[in-house]
């Protein structure tokens, strides 16, 4: 039995220990917003928090993630996270969105470790996280505006 | 999925009446002025040629209930490119909703019913922003004429406001919400009776909002799917969840043709959660858009199933692919490079090319190759599908439900009044998602769980090994010169399998449409003009992908311009001014293309001053002409395509190690009408960053019929260093011309612009793509 504490509720589930945590979000305990994009921590659409660490789900094996797991279902409680998914709104960031959740999960992380990188940080930060529709620059533009907020609250 | 009553309250089919008191004759005078009247559209041109044509009665699209909330029905799949906001806009803004009050609802597969639900060719707002238009003002006139009625008044003495109708001789009013049922009473207005509001009572279509290069100055009102979207609870294919859902992976043929000869299952069987090892059939050649066939594993979870793919053991008949096993993309270039040394089949002629050619005072030729790509959206290829006695419900990210429709049916052996297609969102198309292959998969394999949903998923290595690929291409070119640098002469071959070869016996060359897209359309005023079409066979599935064939025409076409103004010693702004010549309308017919996107030429011909305001406003905006430090320049490129016209300036830096920074990118885009600018900024800010992963990183390579990349690690597409530090669109303000597509005419002139400044910075011409690493 494999234990999973997502988004603050427990998940006792019988599954084997190196399935990957994206599967155990999506297939079975049953939270799609989580995705999957490449399977090998190549695009970032499926990142989580684990205990605060923005990490690629698809290779995490379920029996590593012991700890907290947050995911984008969980963001709007977290206060950094609520802020990150507003700008997104108010930039108009998204067009297909199929990737965003992966996005928020990587910035709100960054943002919770550095409330005010420097552009180049973020730029770094968010290099591991591929969007086809090509919304860098509003995603660069989302980021610096929660960061803008926080430097002048 | 559904979160609203659907319950048709305007359930008045009837088109009988015509309102009594209105001037029929005037009525569309008071339209905005970009308005065609339906009469045009009935022409064998735009909506109206496409299968199922349009629809624009308010019953199928605009669903009014009692607490007023308006559900508008979006008949085109959402791809990223916001048409469910923008044509719920165009809807709301008609009607005179409140925008807080407008929900969307997606369309099933239904043309009938619908009309055209095909989307893809930039076509969703040009196409339906006058039916939509149509079919809410005659919603909104049924809802006066409801409270005119209740009132005893005049309908002429009552008028729609913000989510309400009132008389203003009384002070009287009612709710769209109160008005609904009696409204869904009256009948539909004629079309001629329609009085579509005039521009200054607009509120949302053809307005500035949201992110306009760098600033928010005015809120856009909010995105239909946003919430969701960054909440995680919007629904792409895959997270479409029924009730014991079983989850499926194929392992497909290597190479395009080829089949099964024996599978080992035993070690797959023995898997954790796998439950069942199938067989799927594929099709002969050409492969429409069927299964390729294969080996299908289905299990409790998509990983188990992964899993059991891994183990299976299968042997394939690579001689069932015949030639394509032999298919080598690096010997294909050369083959293409050595073909186009030879006259093709002539596409286009004036005057006489070779004699010009030979009598020039300056030759200058050149060849460019650009490579199969993946479309590679970031949702992979996804559907459910389950059978129930006979029917077939699908779920799926589809960008054609009717072709899905068919391809189930024709797996299945059933009419298509017996399977339902429900469109989900897509994680992004760009043409992937125009083939339901998967849908048909997913079909397939569900044929085997009676009452079961299947949820076939795609790996990423799936979706880059088995694309439908963009065409690999060569393009040559040569031009005469005279001493003054002018230009007499334009030669041009293009080769490059064809799409059609999909669907009959490979032509091995280029169809109308396909020649149609700017190569036939070339806009320069030269004497002599020669365009040919050498032969050049498919070896893999070629489909589809954002702008298809404008791609390699327009990075060799802008490529070579600029390499003529280096020949003449002249700015490359001003030499390609001079190459498009006096301000005019090109009829499509008079350069031999009959396609023109499926729209009229009359109202859409090649507009040489169109072309020329944009080229003008990006090259101004980017300041063209400024000194730039060394290792530093500014590359142009222009293209007409969609009926659209797009010029783009790149500021491009490149470090002794050959790494390119990108410091800036100007694009100007002119569409004709904005329906949604906020969108079409968009889709220009997302053109030019697709763009510049053509340019740099994206190539499919094949050896031996195999496809040499499968996933991320070796598919290069753009990642945020790669965008422009600074990206800046500019619209052009142009109501009056007829409207334009967006998704996709942004796109073609970007790799070429990035190439020209590559190079102004280096001296360096790339005429092969992608760059990758020619620059270190």
């Amino acid at each position: 039995m494999i234990n999973l504490t997502i988004n603050g509720q427990q998940h006792e589930l019988d599954i084997p220990d190196n399935m990957p945590l994206l599967w155990a979000i999506r297939d079975v305990v049953g939270m799609k917003g989580t995705k999957f994009g490449c399977g090998i921590a190549q695009c970032g659409a499926c990142t989580v928090h684990l205990n605060g660490v923005a990490t690629r789900s698809c290779v995490t094996p379920v029996s590593a993630a012991t700890g907290e797991i947050t995911t984008i279902e969980g963001m709007a409680d977290d206060p950094v996270g609520k802020k990150v998914q507003q700008a997104w709104l108010d930039l108009g960031v998204a067009q297909c969105g199929y990737c965003q959740g992966g996005q928020i999960m990587n910035a709100t992380a960054l943002l919770k470790r550095t409330p005010e990188p420097e552009t180049q940080a973020i730029v770094d930060e968010m290099a591991g996280n591929l969007c086809r529709c090509g919304t860098y620059n509003r995603i660069l533009a989302a980021i610096e505006r929660v960061s803008t907020e926080e430097a002048s609250s | 999925m559904s979160r609203f009553n659907d319950t048709l309250l305007l359930a008045n089919v009837s088109r009988r009446g015509i309102l009594k008191g209105m001037a029929a004759g005037s009525a569309l005078l008071l339209a905005a002025r970009w308005d065609l009247s339906w009469a045009n559209e009935q022409a064998q041109f735009g909506a109206g040629a496409m299968p199922g044509g349009w629809v624009d009665d308010p019953n199928v699209f605009i669903h009014i209930n009692t607490d007023g909330i308006v559900t508008f029905i979006n008949n085109r799949a959402e791809m990223g490119q916001g048409i469910r906001t923008s044509l719920a806009m165009v809807a709301a803004d008609e009607l005179g909703a409140d925008w807080e009050q407008v929900r969307a609802q997606q369309a099933n597969a239904d043309q009938e019913k619908y009309g055209n639900q095909n989307t893809d060719g930039s076509r969703s707002m040009r196409h339906w922003y006058d039916p939509i238009r149509r079919a809410a003002a005659a919603a909104r006139m049924m809802l006066e004429q409801a409270a005119a009625n209740q009132w005893g008044v005049p309908v002429h003495e009552v008028q729609a406001e913000v989510h309400k109708v009132v008389h203003p001789a009384s002070g009287r009013e009612l709710g769209f919400g109160e008005l609904a049922n009696a409204a869904s009473e009256r009948e539909v207005p004629n079309r001629e009776a329609l009085v579509l509001k005039p521009d200054s009572a607009l509120r949302f279509i053809g307005k500035e909002s949201g992110l306009i290069n760098g600033d928010v100055k005015s809120a856009h009102p909010k995105a239909i799917d946003g919430e969701d979207i960054v909440t995680g609870k919007a629904v792409f294919g895959a997270d479409v969840d029924l009730e014991g859902t079983l989850y499926a992976v194929i392992a497909r043929p290597p190479v395009y043709g080829a089949k099964v000869k024996s599978v080992d299952d035993s070690d797959a069987l023995n898997v954790t959660g796998v439950n069942r090892v199938l067989r799927i059939e594929g099709t002969d050649q050409p492969g429409a858009f069927n299964p390729l066939g294969g080996v299908a594993v289905v299990a409790s979870n998509t990983w188990a199933a992964m899993e059991g793919r891994r183990a299976l053991k299968i042997e394939w008949d690579l001689e069932a692919a015949g030639d394509n096993a032999n298919y080598t993309t690096d010997a294909y270039r050369k083959a293409l490079e050595e073909a186009a040394q030879s006259p093709g089949k002539v596409i286009r002629q004036s005057g006489d090319v070779d004699k010009a050619l030979e009598e020039a005072a300056t030759r200058v030729s050149a060849t460019y190759y650009m490579p199969h790509m993946a479309q590679a959206p970031m949702e992979p290829p996804v559907a459910v599908v389950r059978i129930t006695e006979g029917k077939a419900e699908a779920w799926a990210p589809i960008q054609n439900p009717r072709a899905t429709r068919e391809g189930i049916a024709a797996a299945l052996g059933i009419d298509q009044e017996n399977v339902t297609v429900h469109q989900t969102l897509l994680g992004g198309g760009f043409g992937r998602k125009s083939k339901p292959d998967f849908v048909t998969e997913a079909a397939r394999v569900a044929q085997h769980f009676e009452g079961q949903p299947i949820k076939l998923q795609w790996s990423r290595e799936d979706d880059i090994q088995h694309a439908y690929f963009h065409a690999v291409s060569v393009d040559h070119l040569d031009a005469g010169l005279d001493s003054g640098g002018n230009a007499t002469s334009w030669r041009h071959r293009t080769l490059s399998p064809s799409i059609t070869s999909l669907f009959a016996p490979d032509p091995e060359h280029k169809a109308e449409f396909e020649l149609g897209m700017g190569f036939n359309t070339m806009p320069f005023n030269i004497p002599s003009i020669r365009l040919e079409n050498p032969p050049a066979p498919a070896h893999v599935r070629i489909g589809w992908f954002r702008s298809v064939y404008n791609l390699p025409h327009a990075w060799a076409i802008q490529s070579f311009a600029h390499e003529m103004a280096v020949a003449a010693g002249k700015d490359h702004r001003d030499y390609v001014l001079e190459l498009l010549g006096p301000d005019r309308q090109v009829h499509n017919l008079t350069v031999g293309d009959g396609w023109n996107y499926g729209e009229d030429p009359d109202l859409h011909p090649i507009d040489i001053a169109r072309m020329r305001r944009v080229i003008e406003r990006a090259t101004d905006e980017a300041g063209w002409g400024r000194e730039t430090s060394s290792g530093r320049g500014l590359g142009l490129a222009f293209h007409h395509s969609f009926v659209s016209y797009t010029a783009v300036v790149f500021d491009a830096e490149v470090s002794d190690e050959g790494e390119v920074t990108i410091h800036r990118a100007d694009i100007a885009f002119d569409c004709g009408p904005q329906a949604n600018p906020e969108r079409i900024r968009s889709q220009m800010e997302g053109s030019v960053v697709m763009g510049i992963g053509v340019a740099l990183q994206s190539e499919v390579t094949f050896k031996d019929g195999v496809a040499q990349q499968s996933n991320f690690d070796s598919y290069l597409i753009p990642r945020m260093p790669n965008a422009p530090k600074v990206l800046r669109v500019h619209l052009i303000d142009n109501p009056n011309d007829a409207m334009g597509g967006v998704g996709e005419p942004g796109f073609p002139p970007v790799a070429p612009a990035l190439c020209n400044a590559i190079y102004a910075a280096t001296g360096k011409r790339i005429r092969r793509l992608p760059v990758g690493n020619q620059l270190s």
